[in-house]
Formats: structure tokens, C-alpha cells, sequence
């Protein structure tokens, strides 16, 4: 089962986590993202592409789903203004057996981060905001699961 | 054909989105960018480094060489930053 979410809402990760332990599960792997101030940082605006967004989450879940013998998996992926501290991203995976479940949560966020059309613009704390550029090290990781 | 922008791509263009009516010489992503570069400043600017923009052709990412006949949703945006 495949349960796809882009909100503003904050999560709850622990009902999340609770609706993964179904069927034949073993183990349950999970993955938060939380805003980081980073002594500067004020706020987060997150924005995405409406349509294509849940689009490809579900080719990254069905992935995954492909990949690793899993019961469940989950991708929420929050969107607008967000402060240090805050949540922004779960990923959760059920299996009957933990490697499963911890590589292929790995996967999801890895994979997310370079597949999903989201884009971070920062406040800053003295003002002004500027958007995030992407991080080669992440194309990276996420290249690393092509093998 | 509707056109949509995203990040500083929309920033720079001024718009979210717009319907276009392509030329009918323009037969993939790449040459829809070189003809949009030639409606305006906004537009040279968006497209100026070219490394820096992505494309998705009905909602599925898409390279410069992709053709872009009968597509109903093309979109430019920077590199995704999520997670």
C-alpha cells in the first residue's frame, strides 16, 4: 500500500508510523526532515509543481514497492512557509524484515531529493531571501541506488 | 500550449504560466527554449544558463532533445531542492 501526501499541515509521524504496522509487518523504517536554522536561516518557503509533484512521488514509492519486498510505504511532503524546527518531510517503509525496511526508506528520501519537482527558497534572519541551490552530493547519493 | 514556470525561473519570466502558441519549425524542448528567448529580456534571463534549467513535458522530466509535438504541459524550473 502506497499512501502519497503533499500538505501544509504538519504530520503526525508516530500515526504514521502506527498505520504502516499492518498485514505481515516485521519491521517499520522511518526518515523525518526538519528545517534548519543554521544560525540564519528564519524561514523556509517550500514550493512545488501541483500535479507532477504527487505524480512523481508515486513512481518513487512504486520503486521502491519494486525494489524491496515491502508491506507499505509512505512519502508526506510538506509545502509553504515553514520555521527551524519544523517538520518537512516523512518517509516511512514496512516489511517483514528490517534490511528491507531501512534500505528502502534510505531510498525514498535519497531519491526524493532529486526526483520530486519541490524548490526551497530561505529567509534570512537579517532579511532577504534567496533560493537553495542543489547539492551535487545529493544527485550523487541518489545516482548511487542506479546500481 | 501551456507553458508553466516554477522558482526563479517565474521570478525572472514574471509569470507563473501562459498559453503559447509554438511555431511550427519548433519541434523539441530545446527549440522551444531558443524561441522563447527571443520574446524578451525576462525570457534571456531565465534561460541564460542553460545548466541550470530543468524541464518536464507533461509532468514527466524531459531532456533538451525531447520532442515536444502535441504536449498539452510543458514546464521549466530550476534543479529540485526538496526533502
Amino acid at each position: 500500500m502506497q499512501r502519497i501526501i503533499v500538505q501544509e499541515a504538519d504530520f503526525n509521524a508516530g500515526a504514521e508510523i502506527a498505520r504502516l504496522n499492518a498485514d505481515e509487518v516485521g519491521g517499520i523504517g522511518s526518515f523525518i526532515g526538519v528545517v534548519r536554522g543554521e544560525g540564519k536561516i528564519a524561514a523556509l518557503h517550500l514550493e512545488h509543481y501541483p500535479g507532477m509533484t504527487e505524480r512523481a512521488l508515486r513512481k518513487i514509492a512504486t520503486e521502491a514497492m519494486a525494489r524491496w519486498p515491502l508491506t507499505g510505504c509512505t512519502i508526506i511532503h510538506r509545502v509553504g512557509r515553514m520555521v527551524p524546527g519544523d517538520h518537512i518531510v516523512f518517509v516511512g517503509a514496512a516489511s517483514a524484515h528490517r534490511e528491507a525496511a531501512l534500505s528502502a526508506t534510505a531510498f525514498l528520501i535519497d531519491w526524493l531529493k532529486t526526483s520530486a519537482p519541490f524548490w526551497k527558497r530561505e529567509e534570512f534572519l537579517t532579511g532577504g531571501s534567496a533560493w537553495v541551490e542543489a547539492r551535487a552530493t545529493d544527485e550523487a547519493k541518489a545516482a548511487g541506488w542506479t546500481k | 500550449m501551456k507553458l508553466l514556470y516554477f522558482a526563479w525561473l517565474r521570478e525572472k519570466i514574471g509569470l507563473a504560466e501562459e498559453d503559447v502558441a509554438v511555431p511550427t519549425g519548433v519541434r523539441d524542448v530545446a527549440g522551444l527554449v531558443a524561441w522563447l528567448q527571443t520574446r524578451g529580456p525576462g525570457y534571456v534571463a531565465a534561460f541564460a544558463q542553460a545548466n541550470l534549467v530543468r524541464c518536464a513535458v507533461d509532468q514527466d522530466f524531459a531532456q533538451a532533445d525531447a520532442p515536444i509535438a502535441g504536449a498539452k504541459e510543458i514546464a521549466f524550473f530550476p534543479p529540485v531542492t526538496g526533502g
